[in-house]
């Protein structure tokens, strides 16, 4: 199986066009899609998120290697959705009222997506309606929430607040990063998990949702 | 060359200011609201918080213009506000300064794109630069100063527009320490920061956010090392964490500047705060730093 190990290589290093057709030829050829991804495709991932978290990677070799991962996802995500196929879990996700830095937000969107989840990606300047609306009306199992700013971080508790408030504590899994944004707040606001990198985010949605 | 900004640094430490998003906060500015357009439509408060810095001794204050880029507008709707909400920004704080004759740098932040995976291209950052640098020139400011930054190549930009418009500008990045030592979040070095900014003509550099004063220590010396212009550092007063009375940070007054002292003796040419730091704060280090 030397040419899945090339698919391997190609996530890892981030070469979108050689992602795409050896996924192509694989399906083609009869390959399990599911095989592919949970083989080859989501581990090059975890290896990104491990070199990453070692200083080897930095944000522009994460970008182009997620680029790669989604390039693939796209062609093997219908096969998956026609076999029934469950994701590791849905995450809704967005930068919190008033914040408008979505550059960390994307990264861990990129990262969850390339560790299996289904995104929905909120955007920028989310209200805590529209996250609990994601939770109950689109089924997501976490909601994910990112701020850049000191100014913006307390949007965080309000948020959490409002899922309270709207019976959904415990039913669905809340998670917090962002620069300013530490373990101990996630504590104190009474957010399930907390990562300050987008490869610890997907560590944590997975620990999460166990 | 002798400019402002040289001038200001043979006489170091200069002493500049602190964090102004959480004062805002403080006379009311909403939660998850931009501060910038406060510039036209509270004016009066804004000058409050930079008046406030004056009082407490800074020497050089900013402007209330970090996001006020057509960038970051737009996503507000306020696109055909650039140039007046600049103008403004500069005014106000030219006003609080007239008290001391403290000097006005007028501060310029990142666009939130990013130019290593073709968000926005070099010469539309370059653009959007030119049309705020512009504004803060016809403003009055004094300088301009680039702050927190996490990519070099907006960074430089940001530089080549200020310069483009005839005033000193100050270049200071956002860097985290890992493994491979301090490097922003594209991971370039502070070595090859200090390299590129200075080319782009930058009259200063250093590093502001991301860290507190005991760290960016090393920040500076890695500064001093790699160039010969004088370094801007802005340190963060701890992380923020939530009480029941709101948002506090670690790091107290007395405390911050105590540990400023680490940064006048790494050679720091201008020290002040940023997330967390207040008029307290560096009314403290001007006592410790100016006794």
């Amino acid at each position: 199986m030397t040419d899945l190990q090339e698919l391997y290589t190609a996530v890892l290093e981030g070469d979108a066009p050689s992602a795409k057709s050896l996924v192509q030829t694989a399906l083609d050829g009869g390959a399990d899609p599911q095989e592919l991804l949970a083989k080859y495709m989501i581990p090059a991932m975890d290896e990104v998120g491990r070199l990453f978290e070692a200083n080897e990677y930095f944000v522009p070799e994460l970008l182009i290697a997620a680029r790669a991962m989604k390039g693939a996802l796209e062609l093997i995500r219908p096969k998956l959705v026609a076999a029934g196929a469950k994701s590791a879990g849905k995450v809704a996700i967005g930068t919190v009222r008033g914040d408008l830095h979505d550059i960390g937000k994307n990264l861990v969107a990129a990262m969850l997506e390339g560790g299996g989840f289904d995104i929905i990606d909120l955007g920028v300047d989310v209200s805590p309606e529209k996250f609990v609306e994601a939770a109950r009306e689109k089924g997501a199992d976490v909601i994910a929430m990112s701020a850049l700013l000191t100014t913006t971080m307390p949007g965080m508790k309000t948020t959490v607040d409002a899922i309270d408030q709207a019976g959904l504590k415990g039913k669905v899994k809340v998670m917090i990063g962002g620069a300013p944004v530490t373990q101990r707040f996630a504590d104190e606001i009474g957010a399930d998990g907390f990562s300050d990198n987008a490869s610890g985010a997907v560590r944590i949605a997975r620990q999460l949702l166990a | 060359m002798t400019n402002i900004v040289t001038e200001l640094s043979l006489a170091k430490p200069v002493i500049t200011d602190g964090a102004w998003g959480t004062q805002l906060q403080m006379r009311g500015l909403a939660v998850g609201d931009a501060p910038d357009p406060w510039n036209l439509d509270h004016p009066e408060l804004v000058e409050e918080v930079a008046a406030a810095y004056v009082a407490a001794g800074s020497q050089v204050i900013l402007t209330n213009t970090f996001g006020a880029n057509r960038v970051l507008l737009e996503r507000h709707g306020l696109g055909d506000k650039v140039t007046a909400i600049n103008v403004a920004g500069v005014e106000i704080s030219l006003r609080a300064a007239a008290a001391t004759g403290a000097r006005v740098f007028a501060s310029m932040g990142p666009t939130g794109k990013m130019l290593a995976v073709g968000e926005i291209s070099a010469e539309e950052a370059r653009e959007v630069y030119l049309e705020q640098a512009a504004a803060l020139r016809a403003g009055g400011a004094d300088a301009i100063l680039v702050e927190t930054m996490s990519d070099l190549a907006e960074a430089a930009e940001a530089v080549a527009a200020g310069v483009a418009v005839g005033l000193p500008v100050v270049a200071s990045m956002t860097y985290q320490r890992g493994a491979r030592g301090f490097r922003t979040l594209m991971g370039e070095t502070v070595s090859a920061c200090v390299k590129r900014l200075t080319e782009a003509g930058a009259s200063a550099v250093g590093a502001n956010c991301g860290m507190g004063p005991e760290q960016m220590v090393a920040v500076v010396n890695e500064c001093t090392a790699a160039g010969s212009l004088p370094v801007w550092a802005k340190a963060n007063a701890g992380m923020p964490r939530q009480t029941a009375d709101g948002t506090v940070y670690d790091v107290g007054a007395q405390e911050f500047a105590v540990q400023s002292l680490l940064l006048r003796d790494a050679g720091a040419a201008f020290i002040g705060g940023c997330c967390g730091s207040t008029p307290e704060a560096i009314k403290a280090v001007v006592a410790a730093l100016r006794p």
